[in-house]
């Protein structure tokens, strides 16, 4: 297995790509655990974290990571008029590319935009993509089954994949990068799809997706029985683009609240990348039970985003002696 | 006086002869054009071209090019635009009205015109706007651009679709009066808000905005009912599904008075390039899916599709070079249409040459009321041709506009269009297009060639 020279997209990872990364992540994590924390691997690299879209969490994970790993760190926040137009994403790559950047984290509005970077050849450092419109988030989906893999396995869990774990993604599927990555990703690893929403929030084809479609939450939590569920953020403008109703239906139909906490497995995870709407895809209840990973899921990000620039950037495709 | 005698040329496929043409007319065909070639007064020469293995059809007419003039001169003028139609074996272009100023008034119309004839490289006959300003809001003053100078039959807010319901019926309505044609960019708006590619699986998979077959579809069904109702003529551009074929065909067999285009592109390129997130794959209406590229190749054939339109719309490198959301739609067409047809007519094995010159010039002439384009190869005929080589494959380059969106890049393509004749004039010889345009090259020279001939 070689290091990889980007991350655009989960399908990029075979299923032992994906395992090595989760397994150095698991290293990483211990290294979180310590008093220092901090490795010098990548010293004297330059990350640049390329924000064309806000994103405080997923920049600050990705900083703290670089810097765990005594990267060089520079924030470029590229939102605003001056890049409304199309080309500057050619002159602001360009501009990294002078400046001698090793590695570009981007986040941005366009759907490939990621891709667009790493191939257009406007700039040679590794590309990763931190989500690109409403196309995929591979580290968000790497965290997820990080967090999956951590529960079910513990300290056992390096080595393992996630064969035959039943995974549900509730919510704005259509609109949703997190679940695209998701989806990759838990197929590479083993683990069964299956999707909830209201068909409005589905693909109008979703024919080459490997997941089981559902409607209804209360006959997939019934029939199912997840090992985890993972609840999509929905953005209140769909509600005015006609996709669905009203909140309050929204809610009530495809919420997770209390009475579908209780039909839950005892040890099942209740998953939600953040930022949450609690009272509308999620309930205060279900958010802060023990069955949520709200708060691992965060702490998980900076292990594993730790782990892809390790393997990016340091040409080091495992990780001993840290 | 010019004098040319085309040697073994083979008139739309059929065994070889020859053909003189004398100024701008076909004057002779066959053991006559040898003979009077031979016979003629010897102050004045005739120069034989040798052209065997050459097919001979009449010159292509696109109803549907983006010259870009006036306006955005960047991307094309009517000059670039009009020697690249002549690369690609065009005597007429039909310019589209979303220039700046839009060509909403007879003003605009004749300035487009006039500079078609200042250029010399093909008729360039303007597309008048249906509505002012192409907003849809308003009719365009119709009648003034089709009794101006440029003469407009076909008005198109292409680019646009007319989608409001009662101002396309009166469109229609009003056009009968000087027997126009609505030519309609289908595109229910609502339906297509943000809209990036084909909506089905890739675009499921590469989370770009949808646009969705019915969105083409429920506008064309509209349309051939309004014009069926009103007695009217209406064309439909660039069909891109498998759906709006099927409603094509039911419509003409119910009578009604429509005709409909397809593009080079959708008769060749699937949204499986939009994998690469390249804009150059980016286009309006969008690259479909492999079965309704089948299903528009047997509409062209079955005669369901009339003509093929390039949609020639170029744009400058930084509309293309960046990411996907922020593109502009449209890709190069004129010098890849005839290929294109030879691929889905000819090397297919299934029509014949004279599909393709009802396709690429009968019809389109036809249907823009040009009485001068689109004549049958005989004696009096204007001499417009276009002498294509099926033997021999190319690389698809587009040499002659001023951008370069070129999707076609990279392949192979059979059906080079080595001569073209342009009212007796040679817009492109030897694969060359031509130094300078027929009006220019014309009044000046007749002296000169013949003693250089001579
Ligand atoms: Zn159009």
């Amino acid at each position: 297995m070689s290091s990889l020279k980007h991350l655009l997209s989960a399908a990029d990872l075979s299923r032992d790509a994906a395992i090595n990364l989760l397994d150095i992540a698991e290293t990483m994590s211990s290294v979180n655990d310590r008093e220092i924390k901090k490795l010098p691997t990548l010293r004297g690299k330059t990350v640049v974290n390329l924000f064309f879209e806000d994103s405080t969490r997923t920049r600050i994970s990705f900083e703290l990571a670089a810097k765990r790993l005594s990267a060089d760190v520079i924030n470029f926040s590229a939102k605003g008029s001056s890049v409304s137009k199309g080309e500057s994403l050619k002159d602001t790559a360009q501009t990294l590319e002078a400046m001698g950047a090793d590695g570009v984290v981007i986040r941005h509005p366009a759907s490939g935009a990621a891709y667009t970077l790493a191939h257009s050849g406007w700039i040679n450092g590794s590309i990763v993509n931190a989500g690109d419109g409403t196309h995929e988030h591979p580290t968000q989906a790497l965290l997820d089954a990080f967090t999956i893999r951590r529960r079910l396995h513990g300290a056992a869990s390096s080595g393992k994949d996630l064969a035959g774990v039943k995974v549900a993604v509730v919510g704005d599927v259509l609109h949703s990068r997190v679940a695209r990555s998701n989806l990759l990703l838990l197929n590479t690893l083993g683990a069964e799809v299956h999707l909830v929403a209201p068909p409005t929030l589905l693909p109008a084809n979703s024919s080459a997706w490997n997941a089981v479609i559902h409607f209804s939450l209360d006959e997939m939590l019934q029939t199912v029985k997840p090992d985890a569920v993972m609840m999509l953020r929905v953005q209140l403008e769909r509600m005015n683009a006609a996709y669905f109703p009203s909140e309050r239906e929204y809610a009530r139909v495809w919420g997770f609240n209390a009475d579908r906490l209780a039909m839950l497995r005892e040890n099942a995870l209740l998953m939600h990348p953040g930022p949450m709407n609690r009272g509308l895809e999620i309930s205060a209840a279900a958010a802060d039970s023990p069955n949520s990973t709200v708060l691992e899921q965060v702490a998980n990000g900076v292990s594993v985003r730790m782990a892809v620039l390790f393997n990016l950037l340091s040409g080091e495709r495992s990780i001993d002696n840290v | 006086m010019s004098k040319f005698l085309l040697k073994n040329v083979s008139l739309l496929g059929e065994a070889p002869t020859d053909v003189l043409i004398q100024d701008d007319l076909i004057a002779a065909i066959g053991a006559d054009a040898a003979g009077k070639a031979a016979n003629h007064d010897s102050a004045e020469s005739v120069e034989i071209i040798d052209c065997a293995g050459l097919i001979a059809v009449p010159g292509l007419v696109d109803l549907h090019t983006h010259l870009r003039e006036p306006g955005f001169e960047a991307s094309e003028t009517v000059l670039s635009g009009t020697r690249s139609a002549a690369a690609g074996g065009f005597t007429a272009v039909h310019a589209m009205a979303n220039t700046s100023p839009v060509a909403d008034t007879a003003g605009v119309v004749e300035q487009v015109w006039s500079l078609g004839l200042v250029a010399g490289f093909a008729d360039v006959v303007p597309v008048g706007a249906v509505t002012v300003g192409l907003e849809g809001k308003q009719l365009a003053e119709l009648a003034a651009m089709a009794d101006s100078r440029a003469q407009v039959r076909v008005f198109s807010d292409d680019g646009k679709c007319v989608s409001d319901p009662l101002l396309m019926r009166r469109a229609l309505e009003y056009v009968k009066a000087f027997d126009g044609v609505i030519a309609q960019h289908s595109q229910e708006p609502r339906l297509t808000e943000g809209a990036q590619m084909n909506e089905g699986i890739v675009s499921a998979e590469l989370g770009l905005v949808g646009w969705p077959a019915v969105a083409e579809e429920s506008i064309i069904a509209r349309d051939v009912l309004l014009a069926e109702h009103v007695g009217s003529r209406l064309h439909v551009c660039h069909l891109s599904t498998a759906g709006s074929v099927e409603i094509v065909r039911w419509a003409k067999a119910r009578g009604i008075n429509v005709t409909a285009e397809v593009t080079p592109h959708h008769l060749l390129l699937t949204d499986e390039l939009a994998r690469s997130y390249d804009a150059v794959y980016k286009v309006n209406p969008p690259l479909r899916t492999q079965a309704d590229v089948l299903a528009l190749r047997e509409a062209l054939i079955d005669g369901t599709i009339d003509i093929i339109a390039t949609d020639h719309a170029p744009h400058p490198d930084e509309s293309k070079d960046c990411e996907w959301n922020a593109a502009a739609f449209g890709m190069l067409g004129l010098e890849i249409a005839a290929s294109v047809a030879h691929d889905v007519l000819i090397a297919s094995g299934k029509s014949t040459w004279q599909r393709f010159a009802e396709v690429l010039s009968h019809n389109p002439s036809k249907i823009g009321r040009l009485a001068q384009q689109g004549q049958a190869i005989a004696v009096g005929s204007i001499a417009n041709l276009a002498l294509i080589d099926p033997s021999q494959t190319r690389d698809a380059v587009s040499t002659e506009s001023r951008s370069h969106n070129n999707p076609y890049l990279g392949l192979k393509v059979g059906g080079e269009v080595v001569h073209t004749i342009y009212r007796g004039y040679f817009t492109k010889r030897d694969g060359k297009v031509a130094a300078g345009g027929r009006n220019h090259a014309a009044p000046t020279d007749v002296n000169s060639a013949a003693k250089v001939s001579n």
